[in-house]
């Protein structure tokens, strides 16, 4: 049987260091893929209005956004200059929500579906027209757990 | 002049990769520090189920109704009463919890019931700033209910006890069809 050699001919080697760049590099591609979510390229113009009483949205999953707001300049000649909704990646009109809607539940697990949030992310400037025509829509639809997004009021 | 030595003498040494590391955390840290997950917030609602008839308020007794009126101009009528977005959540507050047992505010705040109008052409931010300050009063009496009771704030409640609590205050706001008088746009 071999003998454990007494560690007094041979000296002890280092711990190699050479793997631990490896090891933080795959940390950073790791972050790198993971934090970038690919959201929707806009093509409205949103800047949401403050807050206080704000409620953070938890299961992203269960999240489907609304958009509103003036085209961006680049879309002005295609859509004009009165507020629009996006939809997904697409400028809509308040009738097409249903079917984005009926889209978005077929992805959800039957549990789950009456704990479905629309978030909407309107622009502080547009009027209430749209807004009621959007509320409308989704109460026909069902969807009556509602989110207006908003930042936090710094105060004061 | 200075002639290359051959390799002869020198033993081979190997670069140093003991700083990658270094380096390699610092580019991680830098990534984690700046890359934001976008974070979705808001003023969460629930809205009324749709039904084709409109829905009956001359049942409700008078003095339950908290109605708030927003037209074109983004101006607030409060019951009547021009009043500034400032003095909602005050006003608000008096009327649900009825101190001083006034006559013309809510009996008690379970039956207190939000009336909420506005216009097509109100500006989203005001009804938005409206609608904060009215759940802020809910909030706020809430908190002040559970600080008597349990001694601690609203939202270290487990959830049996805040839903005592939103039950004895319910949130009930109740949006009419809007008028069309403002220019949209």
């Amino acid at each position: 049987m071999g003998k454990f050699n007494e560690g007094k001919g041979k000296e002890m080697p280092a711990v190699s260091t050479a793997s631990l760049p490896d090891i933080i590099f795959m940390l950073l591609f790791f972050f790198m893929v993971t934090t970038v979510l690919r959201e929707n390229t806009l093509k409205v113009d949103v800047i949401t209005p403050q807050a206080t009483e704000l409620t953070k949205l938890i299961h992203k999953t269960l999240v489907n956004t609304i958009h509103v707001g003036k085209p961006k300049e680049n879309y002005q000649d295609v859509y004009g200059t009165a507020p629009m909704l996006q939809l997904g990646d697409k400028v809509s009109s308040p009738k097409d929500i249903p079917l984005f809607l009926e889209n978005f539940r077929t992805k959800v697990p039957e549990k789950d579906k009456l704990r479905i949030i629309s978030s909407l992310k309107v622009d502080g400037d547009v009027t209430m027209g749209i807004l009621q025509d959007i509320k409308t829509k989704l109460r026909q639809s069902g969807q009556l757990k509602i989110n207006y997004s908003a930042k936090t009021k710094e105060a004061k | 002049m200075l002639k290359k030595k051959g390799s002869k003498g020198r033993q081979s040494n190997e670069i140093n990769a003991g700083s990658m590391a270094d380096i390699a955390f610092l580019l991680l840290i830098f990534f984690l520090v700046t890359t934001q997950i976008a974070e979705d917030k808001g003023v969460l609602t629930t809205l009324p189920p749709w039904s084709d008839d409109e829905p009956d308020i001359t049942k409700l007794n008078e003095r339950n109704v908290y109605a708030v009126l927003v037209n074109a101009n983004n101006e607030l009528l409060v019951r009547n009463e021009p009043m500034s977005a400032r003095d909602l959540r005050k006003n608000a507050k008096e009327f649900i919890s009825n101190p001083e047992n006034r006559p013309d505010y809510a009996e008690k705040p379970e039956k207190a019931i939000i009336s909420l109008k506005n216009d097509r052409g109100t500006k989203y931010e005001t009804y938005i700033e409206v609608l904060n300050e009215l759940k802020g009063a809910y909030n706020e009496l809430r908190n002040e209910m559970s600080e008597r009771t349990h001694g601690k704030p609203y939202e270290f409640l487990d959830r049996a006890d805040q839903k005592v609590i939103r039950n004895k205050i319910p949130l009930i706001i109740s949006e009419a069809e809007p008028t069309a008088f403002g220019e949209e746009g």
